[in-house]
């Protein structure tokens, strides 16, 4: 059952009063302007059992994502394509707030949200992953870990996720006498479209890009907005127990398509040094 | 999502025989639960979801109550029969992200400052599921706040538009959610003019966009006078019986 609850994480009154205060001259308490994202740093291929691998430092969000490549059944429904699963944790050395146990419903959202983001672009072309339609397909799973916490898990995990998939090299299978064979090949995965996930926080009427753990303690609520390659929306999800008007949501999904697209340029030139 | 056949006759109608910006029906008794302090069932389309509403009450355990507003806790469960296969009953992830969006959606309605200590729990049993479900959910669970005499500043209506044969339709049902481009299930404080729910899966372009969320909203105000329709019906018994405002 979901239930309300307050934040584990303390901001002083002073704080926060400071903070609103910033906001109203335009500023915010690390002296970034409304749509202004952290550093983003990048590195791939950090684990080289993985298939794909990438470690994402948006300011001081840590995450490591890696993918892994089996084959398996599909999916019901979706027999004639590749499995595609991402799943995410956050990890006891996230914050101090942080226990092992089962995902809580922020997790669980976390990683359907970054899912959606993924699965609905359709940046893996999933139908060219079956080996034996309706019986075998490539199964991918991308499995991302959280190991520091300073807000917006969803973009940072949602690029970890990308890049580790586009500096990817996917085993080749081959099917003999019914039987799936390993051929010790590797291949490049099949990529339609290049997925970017912008997060904003609203506090007060303004909408902060890339919000901190401290901004998102004060926010009144949340919108991720991502958008593919073609400048299509691909997913959307609000968050948070707050409104948001129909001017904020328009001007939300403006920023994240011109904010997205370089971004993606990033990213795109990210993932071909790697190959080069 | 890419669409295998068309979903759209040339005549413009849709799989269930509706136009693009048709609702299907939509049917709300309140007060259907006799033990609890608030109720609703709604039939939205092949939707059948009952809604019971328990508070304020005392929080259990007392650790979970904040001393200065009322804590909101929200289950969203489907019975194992209200799809085509059997649902396992446990919770999947997908109802608990559900939960928790739904509990966020109707928040900034309630008046949760005027009841501190206290708990007000909200059950959403999906008996069938068509499509839709989580706004037909949000929908009764408003309505059934609203019965249960709680504090509140609006109603919350909601309803999905989306992308079918790249045309935007109005309230998507289960074949073109799983068939169709696109789907966007917003909820929507009427007079406030609000946003309290907006997700969106599939492919849609800035216009596209922009269209679909302006429809999803035009069909929330339709919802609203239904769902004002059925209190009226219930407290003043006399209101005309409004069936799915088109």
């Amino acid at each position: 059952m979901s239930a309300s609850r307050r934040s584990t994480v303390i901001v002083e009154n002073l704080r926060k009063l400071h903070m609103k205060d910033q906001i109203s001259n335009g500023k915010r308490l690390d002296g970034r302007i409304f749509n202004e994202s952290r550093p983003l740093s990048i590195e791939t291929n950090v684990i080289p059992k993985a298939n794909g691998s990438a470690w994402v430092k948006l300011g001081n969000t840590e995450v490591v994502a890696g993918v892994k490549v089996e084959t398996g059944e599909p999916f019901e429904g979706l027999e004639n394509k590749g499995a595609l699963i991402v799943s995410a944790e956050v990890l006891p050395t996230a914050s101090p707030f942080v226990e092992p146990g089962p995902p809580d419903e922020e997790t669980i959202e976390l990683a359907r949200v970054v899912d959606r983001g993924i699965r609905e672009s359709e940046m893996l072309a999933l139908d060219k992953l079956a080996l034996i339609p309706g019986k075998i397909v490539y199964t991918v799973f991308v499995d991302c870990s959280i190991i520091n916490t300073d807000g917006n898990l969803f973009d940072a995990t949602s690029y970890a996720v990308v890049l580790a998939l586009l500096t990817s090299k996917f085993p080749v299978y081959e099917i003999k006498d019914e039987k799936v064979v390993d051929t010790g090949k590797v291949q490049d995965p099949p990529i339609n479209t290049v997925p970017v996930s912008i997060t904003f926080a609203r506090i007060g009427d303004s909408l902060m890009l890339d919000p901190t753990t401290e901004e998102e303690v004060c926010m009144d609520a949340r919108i991720t907005l991502t958008t593919n390659s073609e400048g299509e929306y691909t997913a959307v999800q609000k968050g948070s127990n707050g409104y948001l008007t129909i001017e904020q949501v328009l001007q939300a999904a403006d920023i994240a398509m011109t904010k997205g697209q370089e971004l993606r340029q990033r990213v795109i030139s990210i993932g071909k040094k790697e190959k080069a | 999502m890419t669409q295998a056949r068309s979903l759209i006759d040339e005549g413009g109608k849709r799989t269930d025989g509706r136009t693009a910006n048709e609702l299907r029906d939509i049917n709300i008794k309140v007060g259907v639960v006799k033990n609890a302090d608030g109720s609703a069932l709604i039939e939205f389309g092949k939707n059948k979801i009952v809604v019971g509403v328990y508070g304020p009450r005392e929080v259990h355990p007392k650790h979970m109550a904040q001393t200065d507003r009322c804590i909101l806790r929200c289950r969203y469960h489907m019975t194992p029969f209200s799809t085509d296969t059997r649902k396992n009953p446990a919770p999947s992830r997908r109802e608990v992200e559900i939960s928790k969006v739904i509990r966020e959606s109707l928040e900034p309605a309630l008046m949760l400052e005027d009841y501190p200590r206290a708990t007000i729990d909200v059950y959403i049993e999906v008996l069938q599921a068509d499509g839709g479900s989580r706004c037909a959910g949000i929908t009764a669970a408003s309505v059934a706040l609203a019965d249960a005499g709680i504090n509140m500043r609006d109603i919350v209506s909601a309803c999905a538009a989306g992308k079918v044969d790249e045309k935007i339709v109005l309230d998507i049902n289960d074949t073109e959610d799983k068939e169709g481009g696109a789907d966007m299930p917003v909820a929507f404080m009427p007079n406030l003019k609000q946003i309290t729910l907006l997700q969106l899966d599939g492919r849609l372009d800035k216009d596209q966009f922009n269209a679909c969320l302006k429809e999803a909203i035009s069909g929330c105000e339709r919802v609203y006078e239904i769902q004002r329709a059925s209190l009226m019906q219930k407290y003043f018994g006399n209101e005309p019986e409004l069936k799915n405002g088109n």
